[in-house]
């Protein structure tokens, strides 16, 4: 469980460090006559984006407990290292891409080059999609070699984390397709942009994520 | 000022104003509504869960007795009456009921942020409710492994439900976990970005504490739930082995190999003890805004009960091996979480002393809901105590599989939450409903509750010194065992029947309440907060009218010295009335 209370440890004293900001020296049993302009919100009003870091927090916790079980469970005789299909080093290449696609995307968007964001949400969306097809291709791979789930708990963590990854990813599509649905359509663009903005951000996780699950998986 | 513009957006509420009667009472967005959809949804299966506890007691007081409770059924009763307790009545109560509806009232918002994501909350939630209640209607009925699920027994053939029943458990688990990561986002959200000009965190009332940190807890614990759930799942449908060891059964192979029970386990408690304070400390917050309004006095180190709850909710989740003494454990891990255990003891106990010292000298009302936060201060403190000794590696182990346990959660996290919630519904019944409780019915409720309540377990601990294996159907022969063991689990069955009838009295004055009770007014209590503030009563959508309130001061201003009233409300400038005490308001 080490893992999952690292993880832990972080989220909580990144959240204890604010906390202590906020109350640090406060008198709450003073009023006041006009409230003063430091106590305004402390993420100027950016309410997408707090709900995205907690999200984060949650996934966070989510994989850090899947990889605590991991490496608990790594430790019984009946655990036979898999040999990871190649074709995984292209998918990580693809999602790399995926990422920086995303972060020029938000660049551009940011500039108000609104045809450069498009060209952008369209690579970014199709070397994702291509990452999740090289993950199922995998799967297959391994299917094919006689690899399958339930041969042995190092296949059963195999498809699970790789599984629960892709659906952490199809949700993030979600968001893109309905971003690229409204740009193609010419919808505010500040909105577009907004969503870009956290897009970026999602896949800059999923992508550390998954290269932490393919570090793992190669080194055991 | 961006972020006035964001609580105030409201040309981003009209557009879901509601229209119809079904955007007002159905499919509503509107934060009020979806908390008394959260709360009758919850009420409704608590109350299921209330009638199989009556179930299991009338199989222990009179044991073989009654031929509708048989062995299967009584571990049926047991599972449901524990999961639907702990996480569809007091999880989604307190954070999707009163979370939903205290949250933009008591920090000036018109509501939450994310008004369409909360309406997907409920429903979701309801989903879930439904796929439960689904599970006594299967084949097989639903399962009978305990509420706390453990494999291998959960997944193995001969425990009730193994076929439909535990699947059914661990979807609804899963569909639940995606609900209250819905509404949990929006709470966060909320407290973080939707407060009102001038209400700092340390000026919020200690019930948004309660709930903000306790959502914060759910958020990062719920995960491990998810991941065991769907771990479960697996090894049920397709035989992976992560928690299911290699089992033969009469002969024949089971299809596992060498997984983990104990895995299942840490995962588990690594959610379920912070599930504890999830439950808990929304339950704190709530208590201390009773007590401190009903005894006309500031609550005694605001300051401090603030980071008692982060405390509380740090340390929650280095504790979780201490369910697992008897599953065994390395000596030094033991020690480890028996000490971080009773560590927690310390904020626990500098919130019992605070609450007890906001009462000292108080200008006390014993009206309804302050009965019940002075009943939670002593069933709370009962069931705290017996906590520390199970905390204990060594006083653990011969009482861990004994009714000393039952009594012991029963007391911190049945009774007391419980006690909680009711104190909580007449407390702001005026403000939800616009209508007055009947006193007197009101105060029977109580009494009845709280005198019953204790009968049940204050002797169930004695049970527990004596013996008594807790999760047994019948005792059967265990001579160790004296015969009045039996006498006062009759007792304890008598009383059990008698407090779930009590429950009648609550729901009849709801519906006095509604019909004949008389208009409330605004503010009944002479309460400080933002909430009894609005303009209208029970407030309209968008909460405040036309401007959003402004906050000048924390919500404790009870009896200030010098000013006419023995309250000032939370947006009254210091220009207006005393801007406060010089002492930390604790004189």
């Amino acid at each position: 469980m080490e893992i999952g209370l690292i993880a832990l440890a972080i989220i909580l004293a990144s959240l204890l460090g604010w906390l202590l900001k906020q109350s640090f020296n406060t008198t709450p049993w003073i009023a006041d006559v006009a409230p003063e302009a430091d106590h305004q919100a402390p993420f100027n009003a950016r309410p997408k984006l707090v709900a995205l870091t907690t999200f984060l927090a949650v996934a966070t916790s989510f994989f850090a407990l899947i990889l605590s079980a991991y490496s608990l469970r790594m430790d019984f005789g009946d655990w036979i290292p898999l040999t990871e299909p190649t074709l995984l080093w292209f998918n990580t290449a693809v999602l790399v891409l995926a990422s920086v696609a995303f972060q020029w995307t938000r660049n551009v968007a940011l500039n108000d080059r609104v045809s450069q964001m498009k060209l952008g949400l369209m690579a970014s969306g199709v070397l994702t999609a291509a990452f999740l097809i090289g993950q199922m291709t995998a799967w297959q791979q391994l299917n094919a070699s006689g690899q399958f789930l339930t041969s042995n708990p190092s296949n059963s963590f195999f498809f699970l984390l790789t599984g629960t990854h892709a659906i952490h990813i199809l949700g993030g599509m979600y968001v893109w397709g309905r971003a690229t649905l409204k740009a193609y359509s010419g919808g505010a663009a500040s909105a577009v942009k907004h969503s870009v903005e956290l897009c970026t951000i999602y896949w800059h996780f999923l992508l550390l994520v998954w290269l932490i699950f393919f570090g793992l998986m190669l080194s055991t | 000022m961006g972020y006035v513009a964001i609580a105030d957006r409201d040309h981003e509420q009209e557009h879901h104003d509601p229209q119809t009667f079904i955007t007002k009472y159905v499919w509503s967005q509107d934060h009020k509504v979806i908390a008394i959809q959260y709360g009758c949804t919850a009420i409704f299966v608590g109350v299921i869960a209330l009638i199989l506890s009556a179930m299991m007691r009338l199989q222990l007081g009179f044991p073989d007795s009654f031929s509708f409770i048989n062995p299967e059924n009584y571990y049926q009763f047991i599972t449901m009456h524990g999961m639907i307790m702990v996480i569809y009545l007091l999880t989604a109560l307190f954070l999707g009921g009163f979370g939903n509806y205290l949250i933009p009232l008591m920090i000036g918002s018109r509501d939450m942020v994310f008004p369409y994501l909360n309406m997907l909350s409920f429903w979701v939630y309801l989903l879930s409710v439904l796929i439960l209640l689904a599970s006594f209607f299967v084949p097989g009925g639903s399962t009978g492994a305990g509420w706390t699920l453990y494999p291998p027994q959960a997944i193995s053939q001969g425990t009730p439900g193994v076929d439909w029943g535990i699947l059914l458990m661990l979807a609804s688990l899963g569909v639940f976990i995606v609900a209250f990561t819905m509404g949990g986002l929006n709470y966060v959200t909320t407290v973080l970005q939707a407060r009102c000009r001038g209400m700092t965190l340390m000026r919020m009332p200690l019930s948004v504490w309660g709930i903000f940190i306790a959502t914060i807890l759910g958020l990062l614990a719920f995960p491990a739930l998810l991941v065991s759930a769907i771990m479960m799942l697996l090894d049920k449908t397709v035989a992976t082995s992560f928690f299911m060891p290699a089992i033969s059964t009469m002969g024949v192979d089971s299809g596992h190999t060498g997984g983990s029970p104990i895995l299942f386990q840490h995962l588990f408690w690594f959610f379920g003890h912070p599930e504890v304070y999830i439950v808990a400390l929304p339950a704190f917050g709530i208590v201390s805004d009773l007590l401190s309004t009903h005894a006309r006095k500031n609550i005694f180190g605001y300051r401090m009960m603030v980071w008692a709850i982060i405390a509380i909710g740090g340390l929650s989740f280095i504790v979780w091996a201490h369910h697992m003494y008897v599953s065994g454990m390395n000596p030094y891990f033991g020690f480890f979480f028996a000490t971080t255990t009773l560590i927690i003891a310390v904020p626990t106990a500098i919130k019992v002393y605070n609450w007890v010292l906001t009462l000292w000298e108080g200008n006390i009302h014993l009206r309804v809901p302050m009965l019940f936060a002075i009943g939670f201060i002593f069933t709370f403190i009962h069931g705290g105590l017996t906590g520390l000794f199970l905390g204990n590696v060594t006083i653990d182990l011969p009482l861990s599989d004994t009714y000393f346990v039952v009594a012991h959660f029963h007391m911190v996290m049945g009774v007391s939450p419980i006690l909680v919630v009711f104190g909580a519904i007449y407390h702001w019944w005026p403000k939800i409903t616009g209508k007055m409780y009947n006193e007197t019915l009101g105060k029977w409720h109580f009494w009845m509750t709280f005198l019953g309540t204790y009968s049940i377990y204050l002797p169930m601990h004695y049970l527990g010194f004596a013996g008594v294996p807790r999760r047994y159907f019948a005792m059967g022969n265990t001579d160790f065992l004296p015969e009045s063991a039996q006498d006062l689990n009759a007792f304890i069955t008598m009383a059990a029947l008698f407090v779930a009838v009590s429950q009648l009295l609550f729901f009849a004055n709801v519906i006095w309440s509604l019909t004949k009770g008389p208009k409330a007014d605004g503010n009944p209590w002479d309460a400080t907060s933002l909430e009894w503030q609005t303009p209208d009563n029970p407030p309209k959508h968008g909460n405040w009218g036309h401007d959003l309130p402004e906050c000048h001061r924390w919500a404790y201003d009870y009896s200030v010295p010098g000013y006419k009233d023995d309250f000032i409300p939370q947006n009254v400038p210091a220009d207006i009335a005393p801007a406060g005490r010089e002492h930390g308001g604790e004189h």
